[in-house]
């Protein structure tokens, strides 16, 4: 499998920026994994990504790349997408890239149901920039500005997807990689807007402030708060409280954005114009 | 020569002028989000664009609107969005991204008074300095402004041909006057225009250097898809396309940015000039208010003042040397425009003491007219 890996990555780019411990190197392996396995070439791959640590896994592949401004992955892997519907386009953003700065741009993508990937690297926390809470940090957890206690109620950035119109939105997380990897396989397969929430840690920046100081204290905290959709479900509301639903939430075939717009071109030519 | 045959010729509002130019200059994709007095160009564009297969997109925002026109440049097709003050405000974090990837689009800015919400319906050139240094950093910057419809068509040919040639980001700066105002246009065919577009690399795909410059200081661009698999970033990178930290390479990097478009101004400044030969004084001005400025030299001739105009249509890059040889020939320059002065200062700056230079601003929305002009110039003349 090593070789696999070493087929899709820039070499010359590493050693790579990442601290010891970090799940962006488990994502970024289930992502080539998935692509590998589809046997989709490198040439027809766009991966867009954003500001953050994550946002630095576009540098690390062998594929048309483009590290962007921050929230802003989606609109350029937009313009992309448009101007080349052949692309196939993926999108990989932070939980502060995806759902603070870069929230609208997130749900009017998956309103549209455009063609696109989103993979969502949600450590709960901007690490990056040292710590600070993000909006996907738990109520009640800690953060370098939120010294004594996050009064924030956290996204539930799945939930949020599928109400906004995607066609494929699933969650899981670092501990349970392969089925991680499963979900990736399907939202890339996915004709219109997918999107795989990965829970992942960040042991210098959310562990250092939440008692959860290394990998594998933070991979065992994973672990402890993963449930499955369908266990969750029948769990009261005072159980679900500090727990987070794993699984598929929504996988559904509707008409696609480049696809209609084609319909658009067609009517346009044939003169249909609303006058 | 051209042929008149080929000429149609279409009673058209500045805005409609702008989608002509755009559509025949090869613009395939357009991005914005609505705003007055630029919305007319995104109806045009929503209109025309499906007819020959090109991609409009009506996006959440500006902000996104500038990222979409970037994406799809970068994907192969050539791309413009259009906005107004507030809007230019929130596309500038993406300009600077166009910028440092070096990616060709164009921004029209159909100015409207300002600061904040501003004037949304009257006319503004405020925007001038922040089309220069909106955006943060040392950065490259061209910024074209016409003068009436008819120009409007014409420079948008030459803002989207600039952006491929030079792979930056293009500011076309209209104002509320000529964005709305509607006159005779020529459209000329395809053919009778100079259409530029971007050198595509043709070198071994392993040989590829995506920021490696040619003498022009250009690098050749390969479209995302094409096979010539690359990076695109907004950190400071080195010519394979990677962030660096080596000094030597952010300096050399930050400097051809720059001077590609600096040390090429031969070749982007457009300028007219009127009756400058045995001109005394001289009015320097751009945009609606040159219009009005041809005027007050036929009138300030009628009654026997030697003015002549130069009309900028190139703002940026800014061509000091033009300024310095008129301030050489000149005793007075008067630079009228509508906000408080900023390409006056440029002007100033550039004259280097040669020559008196006078600022004439108006900035409660009303247009600039030629008999006020004159009226200033005359001021001036009896103390």
């Amino acid at each position: 499998m090593k070789n696999v890996i070493e087929q899709y990555i820039r070499k010359e780019m590493f050693p790579h920026i990442w601290c010891p411990g970090c799940g962006n190197g488990i994502v970024l392996g289930a992502l080539i994994r998935a692509i590998h396995s589809l046997g989709w070439e490198k040439d027809e791959i766009a991966m867009v990504s954003g500001i953050g640590c994550s946002s630095r896994i576009t540098g690390y592949v062998d594929f048309n790349t483009m590290n962007t401004t921050h929230g802003r992955a989606l609109p350029f892997a937009t313009g992309i997408k448009m101007s080349n519907p052949n692309l196939k386009v993926i999108a990989v953003m932070g939980d502060g890239d995806c759902a603070a700065i870069g929230g609208n741009h997130f749900i009017h993508a998956a309103r549209r149901n455009i063609d696109i990937t989103a993979i969502i690297i949600n450590n709960m926390i901007y690490g990056m920039t040292g710590g600070q809470y993000s909006p996907m940090t738990p109520t009640g957890k800690f953060g370098s500005t939120a010294p004594y206690g996050n009064i924030d109620q956290n996204f539930d950035i799945s939930a949020l997807a599928a109400s906004a119109g995607a066609s494929y939105v699933a969650r899981s997380s670092i501990y349970n990689v392969n089925q991680g990897i499963r979900f990736i396989k399907k939202a890339l397969n996915k004709k219109g807007f997918s999107v795989v929430e990965i829970l992942s840690d960040c042991p210098i920046s959310y562990g250092r402030m939440n008692k959860l100081r290394t990998p594998v204290k933070m991979m065992e905290w994973i672990k402890s708060i993963s449930v499955p959709k369908k266990t969750w479900e029948k769990l009261s509301v005072e159980e679900k409280k500090d727990k987070i639903p794993m699984g598929e939430f929504l996988d559904i075939c509707i008409p696609e954005y480049t696809e209609k717009y084609k319909e658009i071109c067609a009517i346009a030519q044939q003169g249909g114009e609303n006058e | 020569m051209m042929s008149d045959e080929k000429q149609i010729v279409k009673i058209l509002q500045g805005n409609e002028a702008c989608v002509e130019g755009a559509l025949l200059a090869g613009i395939r994709f357009f991005a914005g989000y609505p705003i007055t007095p630029a919305s007319e160009i995104a109806e045009g564009m929503a209109r025309r664009l499906p007819k020959i297969d090109g991609k409009f997109m009506q996006m959440e925002d500006e902000i996104a609107s500038m990222a979409a026109v970037i994406g799809a440049s970068l994907a192969g097709l050539k791309a413009m969005t259009a906005s107004s003050g507030p809007g230019i405000c929130l596309k500038q974090e993406n300009i600077g991204f166009a910028a440092i990837g070096e990616i060709p689009c164009v921004i029209v800015n159909a100015q409207r008074g300002g600061p904040s919400t501003g004037l949304p319906t009257k006319p503004s050139q405020g925007d001038v300095m922040q089309a220069r240094w909106g955006t943060h950093g040392d950065h490259p910057m061209i910024a074209l402004a016409p003068s009436d419809v008819n120009e409007i068509l014409q420079i948008t040919v030459k803002a989207v041909n600039f952006s491929e040639k030079y792979r930056t980001p293009v500011m076309l700066l209209l104002d509320e006057v000529i964005a709305h105002m509607r006159e005779k246009v020529n459209i000329p065919s395809r053919e009778q225009l100079e259409i530029i577009d971007r050198k595509r690399t043709n070198v071994k795909k392993e040989e590829f250097l995506p920021f490696k410059a040619d003498e022009d200081m250009v690098p050749p661009m390969a479209d995302f898809g094409s096979g010539y698999r690359y990076h695109v970033t907004g950190l400071v990178h080195n010519e394979k396309g990677y962030p660096t930290s080596d000094a030597e390479e952010i300096d050399k990097f930050l400097r051809r940015l720059s001077n590609k478009v600096e040390l090429n101004k031969k070749d982007i400044v457009i300028k007219e000039e009127y009756s400058l030969d045995d001109a005394k004084i001289a009015i320097v001005a751009y945009g609606s208010v040159a219009r009005a400025a041809q005027r007050t030299v036929k009138l300030a001739r009628e009654k026997g003042i030697k003015v002549g105009l130069l009309k900028l249509i190139t703002l940026w890059p800014f061509d000091d040397d033009l300024i310095n040889q008129l301030a050489n020939q000149v005793d007075l320059i008067v630079v009228p425009e509508m906000n408080l002065g900023q390409m006056f200062r440029e002007v100033q700056r550039a004259a280097q003491g040669k020559s008196r230079i006078i600022s004439y601003s108006r900035i409660d929305g009303d247009l600039i007219n030629p008999i006020e002009i004159l009226e200033k110039i005359e001021e001036e003349m009896s103390q």
